[in-house]
Parts: structure tokens; sequence; C-alpha cells
């Protein structure tokens, strides 16, 4: 009966196998880019360059990925300044979005609304690229240091926001009241209480924080050039760079030492192979990260 | 508690305070104390928020400046609106501000009917569970960077090897395009890209906002003999407008700024292309990383920062006069 009833209220089975073709079209149409990724990753360096890409290569083979990891300056160095910076770069993110967010839920505390509009205002107005590019080298030493990839995604408002919701409306004002009155104080409800009762957000807000670090480029583009220092992401915009000179260099009738210099760079299969090393981690832990990812989104919608 | 200290309390305190003075019989000063740990917890917040955001806020006025680094930067002359001169003065400003709103535009439009457009579609598939896995899906390009982007963009659009060149356009018996030559085509490849990239997140957040509508809602419609369709019109977009809304000004407020790894990266940063692909956030960073020019570049991003937050500021207070409840502040 009560099925029965429900169905009513539905599209029609036209219209619902409809939209179930065209989102069958709309992923295929998201997936294919990735899956031609993988593809030309696998597939031998020499049918590449004369068949082009293809789905399904005539050749297929595993060296780009063997000549990646005998490498240890593309990618170990790289894995190690990405792994490095996302670690600190998240813990840092989560620790001080935390303190702020929980902060700003004391609404009855004097300057609330200042410290409130304080944060939120950031959203607003920024001083632009060239002043936080000329203060950032000029006055705090970012220049090839690693509080150059780390300090400027250290906070975002919409986390914060996100935080203080969860800690106002998921935590009972009780358990922080009894505690209050068994003498512990802020500090201690905040770290013993408040932060164990927060994990769901806390795992939230830090998987978007390493997301962010890990797919950064944007930072090492401003402020590194020792290459070291160089992330998994800034390689792989390097190499295309590179290549792409030595080209511009070849067609204008550059010398053999360009040539020379063109063979040593990673050829076309391992560029790709080092596309998938660089989100291997990303898809390794997508579904996990989706899940929370879905749930921070609801926290921030609800609040919106 | 002296008296005096009392009437000062009372004087600065607000009117709300004022109230909670009496509850608890406390003035501003014991309150001041009583919350002396959480002030503690907000201090490396502000501290970090002042270096890092209201600092180059100030900084941002060396956009009226002629910086001079044996001088420093606080004894640089002003020069009034000379930086704007020289960035006005060739054509190279007005293509990137021409494309950047150009491209914003389009964005901001076709964005949220996309998105909300998916997330309608896939709130009203019968089967929950594959709507599940499309959404997964479909936030799967939200993941990647734009570095990766570019690559992927490459494996297809490449001139010798790309699929599109070797196997798609030999298909219609068409000729080989050099896609990094020719600007013509960007203004496509970018539209398509950016909505790969974008729409499944939209998409994602308009369904979360939708998963918080209240059942007896549509369970009433029902009873009223409104239609699936009705429902959608009537109960669903309503509903569904302040969110849109509430993005629709933020990304109003960023109508200078462009995704810089999009227009740069995406188009591997081709000289050939800047005629359709310069936005403002690539012509500052050339300016400034490539050419070394502060006094162009600043007042660029001068322009970028207070055009933006005049913006939001308008938007919102149309907003507010005319529907108060979807205004943002």
């Amino acid at each position: 009966m009560a099925q029965s009833k429900l169905r009513k209220n539905e599209i029609s089975f036209t219209a619902n196998i409809v939209l179930h073709v065209l989102f069958v079209i709309s992923i295929v149409l998201i997936l294919i880019p990735f899956v031609l990724l993988v593809t030309v990753s696998f597939t031998d360096n020499d049918t590449l360059v004369q068949e082009g890409y293809r789905f399904i290569p005539s050749r297929w083979s595993g060296e780009a990925y063997r000549f990646l990891f005998a490498s240890p300056r593309l990618v170990r160095d790289a894995y190690g300044v990405t792994i490095l910076v996302t670690v600190v770069g998240t813990l840092g993110h989560v620790f001080l979005g935390a303190l702020v967010g929980y902060s700003l839920t004391k609404t009855r505390m004097p300057g609330h609304t200042f410290f409130t509009f304080f944060v939120f205002f950031t959203m607003l107005f920024n001083g632009g690229l060239v002043s936080t590019y000329i203060i950032n080298t000029q006055l705090l030493g970012f220049r090839n240091h690693f509080r150059g990839l780390i300090l400027p995604l250290m906070f975002n408002v919409w986390h914060v926001l996100i935080l203080r919701t969860y800690f106002a409306t998921a935590i009972p004002g009780s358990i922080e009241e009894s505690a209050k009155m068994d003498g512990a104080n802020d500090l201690r409800i905040f770290f013993q209480i408040v932060l164990p009762l927060s994990k769901p957000v806390l795992a939230t807000i830090g998987l978007f924080a390493a997301l962010i670090y890990w797919n950064d480029w944007f930072q090492s583009l401003l402020y590194i050039t020792n290459e070291r220092m160089y992330s998994l992401q800034f390689v792989m915009l390097q190499t295309l760079r590179q290549i792409e000179m030595m080209q511009r260099l070849l067609a204008m009738g550059a010398s053999g030492d360009v040539v020379d210099r063109l063979r040593d760079l990673p050829d076309e299969a391992v560029r790709f192979a080092m596309v998938i090393v660089s989100i291997g981690p990303i898809i390794f832990a997508y579904p996990f990260f989706q899940r929370y990812f879905v749930k921070g989104v609801t926290i921030g919608a609800l609040k919106g | 508690m002296s008296g005096s200290d009392q009437t000062r309390a009372a004087q600065t305190a607000s009117g709300s305070s004022r109230m909670n003075r009496l509850e608890t019989g406390t003035n501003l000063k014991s309150r001041l104390f009583q919350y002396r740990y959480i002030y503690l917890m907000l201090l490396p917040g502000i501290l970090f928020l002042l270096v890092m955001n209201y600092l180059p806020m100030f900084g941002a006025l060396i956009a009226f400046k002629e910086i001079d680094y044996a001088l420093g930067i606080l004894r640089s002359p002003w020069v009034g609106l000379q930086n704007f001169r020289f960035l006005f003065a060739t054509g190279d400003a007005w293509v990137a501000i021409r494309n950047t709103l150009a491209y914003n535009g389009v964005f901001i439009i076709t964005g949220p009917v996309f998105s909300v457009g998916l997330a309608i579609m896939l709130n009203e598939l019968w089967n929950k569970r594959v709507a599940k896995i499309y959404q997964t899906l479909l936030i799967m390009p939200h993941f990647i960077s734009f570095v990766v982007v570019s690559y992927l963009v490459y494996a297809f659009l490449a001139t010798s090897t790309g699929y599109v060149n070797t196997q798609v356009l030999p298909v219609f018996g068409a000729e080989p395009v050099r896609w990094y030559l020719e600007p013509s085509k960007w203004p496509a490849v970018l539209f398509l890209v950016n909505g790969w990239k974008t729409w499944g997140f939209g998409t994602v957040i308009y369904l979360a906002s939708m998963a918080g509508f209240d059942p007896q809602l549509y369970e009433a419609a029902t009873i009223d003999g409104a239609s699936r369709w009705m429902q959608i019109r009537r109960i669903t977009v309503p509903l569904l407008l302040p969110m849109i809304m509430l993005l629709f000004i933020l990304s109003l407020g960023r109508i200078f700024n462009a995704d810089f790894g999009l227009f740069y990266q995406v188009t591997r940063a081709a000289g050939p292309l800047i005629p359709t692909t310069q936005v403002l956030d690539t012509f500052v960073y050339r300016a400034l990383i490539r050419l070394g020019d502060i006094g162009m570049s600043s007042a660029a991003a001068f322009l970028q920062s207070v055009v933006g937050f005049f913006t939001i500021f308008t938007v919102n207070l149309i907003t507010r006069r005319l529907k108060p409840e979807w205004s943002i502040f």
C-alpha cells in the first residue's frame, strides 16, 4: 500500500530512464580523460610518437613506471616534499581552524561580533597578488623556504565556518557546562572534551586541507626556485615548461646541446606516468575522501 | 568592585552584554577575564590573519607608489595614478579585463544552471543508491589539480599526437588543428574544461542543501494533486534560491578574478593564445614575475581587489533591499 502511494510521487518511468541515460553519458565524459591518461602511461614510447595517444595502443609497456621509480630525483624527492608539506600543512590548518572556529562559538564573549567580522572580512577583501607576494618575499622570507608552501594555505574561512557550526550545534552545551562546574578551564575543555567529540568534522576539514596541499603548485610557482624543493605538482609543471622551451629552441634551429638536454628530459610515457603517480593516492583514498567531502559540504550547506 | 568601575563597564557594554551583566552580576572587566583562555585560543588566528591577510591589504597601496628597492617600500615615492595610466596605456589590460568579465559572465550564469539542473535530476532518480554512485563520480574532477588537467587536455589536443587530431578529426575528414596556436578555439575549450571540473562540485552543494528540505512539503503537495514537475518548480527551486543567491553573490565578488590554473596551466601559458585566454590573474602574474613590473601589476591587482569588493558590497546591498533573507551580510 505505502509502496504504491510513494511510487505515485515520483517521476515517470520514461523520465527515469532518460535521466539514467543522461547521467551515464555524463559519467563517461568525466572518466574518459582519466582512461586515456592511464593507457598513454602504459604505452610504449615509440608507439606513442608514431601513432599518437590512443585508448588501445598497438604496443603496451610498463617501461615508463620502471624509469620513474628508478630515477630518485623525479619521484622520491618530489614525493618527499609533497608529503612533508601536506602533513605539516594539514595539521596546522586543522588546528588553527579549530582554535578560531571554537572561539567564535562563544557568542557572549566581549568582542565576538568584531572577531567574527575580522575573520569573515578576509573572504570579501584581499590585498591582491602583488602586495601579498612582495610582503611574503621581502618581509617574511618565503622564497625557497617551506613556510612559503605551507603558510599561505593554512587558513580558510569556509573551513572555519564549518568548524564553528559543528562545534556550536553538535556538541551539547551541557557537557561543557558540567566540565566547567568541575573546575576545568576553557583550554582543557577544548582539548579534552571538544576536540575528541569532533573527530568527524576534524577529519573532514583535514581531508579538505590535505587535498589543497597535495594539489598545490601555485605557491611553488611564486616562491620556489631551488630544484630540491620542487613538489610533485611542480615537477610535472616544470617538465612540461622545459620541454616546450626546448622544442621552441629546436624549431628556431638550436644546436646539438639543446637536443642532448631534450633527450635527458622524461619522454612522453614517463610524463603521463608521473601524472598517474601524482593522483594515485587521491584515487586510492577517493571513496573515503568523497564520503567526508559530502559530509563537510552538508554541514556547510545547512549553515548557508 | 568599585562603583566607578561598574559605571564605566555599563557605558562601554553594548545592549546585549548589559543584559548579561544583569544576569550574571559581573562587569566587563571580569567578563574579559572569564573568557581569557578563549582570547588566548583566538590569538594565533588573529595574528596569522593580521600578517597574512590584513598587512597585504595595506600593502595594496603600493599601486600608488613607484617602488624603488634601494629606498624600501615605505620610503618609495608616491606617484598618484601614474601606475594606472601606464596600465591602461596599452591595450593589454583592456584585453585581460574584457576576457575576465566575459568568461566569468558565462561561468557565473551557466555554472548554477548546470549544477542545479544536475542536482534536481539526481534527486529525482528512483534508485537512490545509483544516484549516489553518479554523484561520487561527478565530483571526481574536483579532486585533481589543474596541472593534471593540463596533461589531460594535452592528451586530447596535442598537435601531432593528440587524440582529437589523430583519431577524431580524420573520421570527419577534417584537417588537424594546431590547438595551442589558435586563440579562436579556446573560449569553447576552456568553457568545457571548466564545466568538466566544476559542475559536479556545485551539484553536490545543491544536493546537500536539498537533503535538508522538509519532506512534508512534498507530501502535502502530492495530496493536493501536484505533479512531480510542479513540485520541482514550486517547492524545490524556490527553496534552493537562497543557496543559489549566496553562491551567486560570492561569485560576483570574484568577477575580476579568474582561476589562474584554468587560464595558465590548461593553456600551457602559450603566448599565441593570449588574445583570448589572458585574464587579469595571468596578466598580473606575467607583469610581476616575467616582466618584474611592480607598478603595472600592483595597479591591476589593486583594481581586482577593490572592484571585487565593491561589486559584492553593491550586489549585497541591492539584494538586501529586494529580498533581505537572501543577502549574505
